[in-house]
């Protein structure tokens, strides 16, 4: 039910080729998890063990203080070393339980299946989703069940979203491949949950034979769902952008996809509440692309959340001494890092090493007025004009130019022939134009509360 | 193992990678689109379209990196947009034009227009048609038409054969006596004739548009509006009975092909939406039949371009891309 595609776009090389037929392999854990109590959008968890308490693997650790939030597991079985601020992979330290693991991998007796996975209400199946710690694994980290509560009633088509349309990344790509009937078996759930005749998977035409897999496993299971091949094209996977080309429909300016009737989950977490709701397993292993130009031998490794990234690296045989860039996520959204220190967390989809001239620098970045940057937006912003604005601090135009639907996507600086800057320059504004309206609100609380 | 502590690692903002193409291979692309018509110049009018052309660049070059030397400016000729305006401007002028005046026009182009508001993407009008409007304060080297193919002299050419340019007959109204001159719609397509330097060869800029559309350089609103709009026009006003010659000979004279695809798409002075650049290439279509049916000098298209160049902030500030998320023609909510 291709609708119609979203506008812009770019076309970067997909560098996939050096890891989507690479099997998953299994990293073997470390000997220390540390796992900070920020792994998702929202409240911080707050801990629920003690330095020198053992734990089992899947035990939970940490749990939710506020709507939005999500609990957090112990990934391996042993004893708790210490609970304290740790770096992560957001650049601040963030409070993490420390765990040394003694290698038994310790079962919790918490973790075991549902009884009766196919008579589970609504309610019920929001519960596990929640107690298994479910974000969107996607990369967004947003509370899977908040997701899901937000949308009940409203959601008439719900999505999986297997577009990866991430250069390097191929670990969904890897998890369709390899896991398609837990994809297919999540969807199932899906479209119970949300009483849906057909989830719509959508997977970029780069990877047909993940279409291929699922379309097989689908009509083997007559499950209601469907796959539809999307045009490769960056961000076929932006939420906004995946609802668009599959239902022809847009979010509205400051909504979510729930507006408009949609719900996309991706393809790990579609996997993700399979394996809690049929295995009872909560979120503590993570499916990784390492890659890039600094790794020796890339790979897709499964590791437990916690391990530090250096770990990962190493086992792809270590990064170039030129390395200048660690990337936690995609080339195009990811996050760099100062250290390998750093743990893997819910959201690490990809991790990559740069040493070559991927940014392509330039001293003076300037604007030649191409309008390329125009032309890409899949917003429909004008990122040549809002640049001028932030750049000038006439914040009232950059609001006024719509800033705040910038979803960052990074495809005007991408293409910018001038190497402009832009994102970063949109951030800092949207960060000023957001804390000048809460300064506003609360000056007029605090207004209101006098004359009260 | 890698010792990560030794790592220098860099934490920009994303995105972390970027496309190929940069300011310097834009502008190589156009120079080389721009090749085919500056190969044909030179088989039209002999080693002077070469010699001149080298000049009008060097002087673009040195000027640009005069000024910036001189106000302590990063240097920026590596970028090659100096050796485009050189180009254009050795393009728009006659082969005859002497070396002093393309110094002069160079100068204008690339230091008044411009350097002095910013360099690079901060001028205004398109700097190579400034200067050749700038340049007509001698008018009479600017319009001494060397007849095609007789080659003036490299270094004095004073004595060149001149000839009447299919211009001048169509300012007349004069579509026998330019048939009876240049035989047919072909030749003036292939571009055996009179005129500037670079613009006698429709074939060979068409050539040039191919490529920059090829190579995604510019988009084919601009051209194709403009030259539609030249094209419907004189189709539907003719001056003598036959619509179709009228219409071709005013598509393959003058400067028409050139300006369209070389002058009207210059980034810096044209509008960054779509719906602006079908505004803005129609807009200079309707000025270049507008002077050259009304106004007494033969050519409308440097003029055309300059004023639209001119309107450009006002289509850039009214034609916004409809708001994502909004329907088409509805009011956006309030916020």
């Amino acid at each position: 039910m291709m609708a119609q595609s979203f506008f812009g776009g770019v076309h970067p090389q997909d560098k996939k080729a050096a890891t989507n037929k690479k099997p998953i392999e299994k990293l073997p854990p470390p000997e220390t998890v540390v796992i900070p109590m920020s792994l998702h959008i929202g409240a911080p968890c707050r801990p629920v063990v003690q330095v020198g308490d053992h734990v089992n693997m899947g035990q939970l650790i940490g749990e939710a203080t506020a709507y939005v939030s999500a609990p957090i597991h112990a990934s391996v079985s042993g004893t708790v070393e210490a609970i304290e601020p740790r770096p992560h992979f957001s650049g601040v330290d963030v409070l993490s339980v420390v765990i040394r693991n003694d290698y038994q991998d310790t079962l919790d007796p918490s973790v075991k299946p549902v009884e009766n996975p196919e008579s589970l209400t609504a309610e019920e199946l929001t519960k596990i989703v929640k107690n298994a710690g479910i974000v969107g694994l996607g990369g967004a980290t947003f509370p899977t069940h908040v997701k899901i509560l937000s949308g009940l009633g409203k959601v008439d088509t719900v999505i999986i979203n297997g577009a990866e349309c991430e250069p390097y990344n191929t670990s969904d790509h890897r998890i369709m491949l390899e896991y398609p009937d837990q994809v297919v078996g999540g969807a199932t759930l899906l479209a119970r949950l949300f009483q849906v005749d057909k989830v719509h998977i959508g997977v970029e035409d780069n990877k047909m034979n993940a279409v291929e897999i699922l379309r097989q496993k689908i009509s083997e299971a007559k499950a209601p769902a469907e796959v539809n091949a999307l045009r490769t094209r960056y961000p076929q996977g932006a939420e906004k952008q995946l609802c668009q080309s599959l239902t022809g429909r847009q979010v509205p300016p400051g909504g979510l996809p729930a507006d408009i009737g949609c719900a996309v989950f991706s393809v790990d977490t579609a996997a993700a509440i399979w394996r809690a709701v049929y295995q009872g397993m909560p979120v503590i292993r993570r499916i990784v692309t390492v890659s890039g130009s600094g790794v020796k031998e890339p790979k897709n490794l499964e590791c437990r959340i916690g391990t530090p990234l250096s770990d990962l690296l190493n086992c792809c045989g270590g990064v170039s001494e030129k390395t200048y860039k660690l990337l936690m996520g995609g080339p195009m959204m990811g996050n760099a890092q100062h250290t390998a220190d750093v743990p893997v967390g819910k959201c690490t989809n990809a991790i990559l090493a740069f040493a070559g001239d991927e940014e392509r620098t330039v001293e003076n970045p300037t604007c030649i007025r191409c309008g390329r940057c125009v032309d890409v937006c899949p917003m429909h912003l004008e990122p040549i004009f809002m640049y001028q604005y932030e750049t000038r601090g006439m914040m009232e135009e950059l609001e006024a130019a719509h800033v705040l639907d910038c979803i960052e996507c990074g495809a005007c600086t991408y293409i910018c022939p001038g190497r402009l800057h832009l994102v970063q320059a949109f951030r800092t504004g949207k960060q000023k134009i957001n804390a000048a309206r809460a300064a506003a609100k609360a000056k007029a609380e605090a207004a209101q509360k006098k004359e009260g | 193992m890698t010792d990560y502590k030794e790592l220098k690692l860099k934490a920009s903002s994303s995105p972390h990678i970027r496309a190929r193409e940069d300011t310097r291979s834009v502008m190589l692309d156009v120079i080389i689109a721009l090749l085919p018509a500056w190969a044909f110049s030179i088989y039209n009018f002999g080693l002077r379209a070469l010699t001149v052309t080298l000049v009008s660049v060097l002087g673009a070059v040195a000027w640009e990196a005069l000024y910036r030397v001189v106000m302590k400016k990063p240097q920026t000729v590596g970028d090659l947009s100096a050796v485009v305006t050189g180009m254009l401007i050795a393009f728009v002028c006659p082969v005859t034009a002497p070396y002093w005046m393309l110094l002069i026009g160079d100068f204008f182009a690339i230091v008044i227009v411009k350097q002095l508001y910013g360099g690079i993407g901060k001028n205004f009008v398109n700097p190579a048609l400034a200067a050749r409007a700038f340049l007509f304060s001698w008018a009479g080297q600017m319009s001494t038409w060397a007849a095609a193919g007789t080659s003036p002299a490299v270094l004095n050419p004073v004595d060149a054969v001149t000839a009447a340019t299919p211009l001048s007959y169509l300012s007349n109204g004069d579509l026998a006596g330019l048939w009876e001159a240049f035989e047919s719609p072909t030749r003036l397509f292939i571009g055996t004739i009179g005129g500037s330097l670079g613009e006698t060869s429709a074939m060979c800029l068409l050539l040039g548009f191919l490529y920059l559309l090829g190579r995604k350089v510019i988009s084919w609103h601009i051209p194709v509006c403009y030259v539609g709009t030249v094209a419907v026009l004189t189709f539907l006003f003719p001056r003598g009975n036959d619509p179709v010659s009228w219409m071709l000979a005013n598509l393959f004279s003058g400067g028409l092909m050139l300006g369209a695809i070389f002058m009207a798409t210059d980034y810096v002075t044209s509008p960054v939406t779509r719906r602006g650049k079908v505004i803005f290439g129609v807009g200079c279509g309707l000025i270049t039949v507008f002077i050259r049916y009304f106004g007494t000098y033969n050519e409308g298209v440097c003029y055309a371009i300059l004023c639209m160049n001119l309107c450009v902030w006002l289509l850039d500030k009214y034609l916004k891309p409809r708001r994502f998320g909004v329907a088409r023609g509805r009011k956006e909510a309030a916020k």
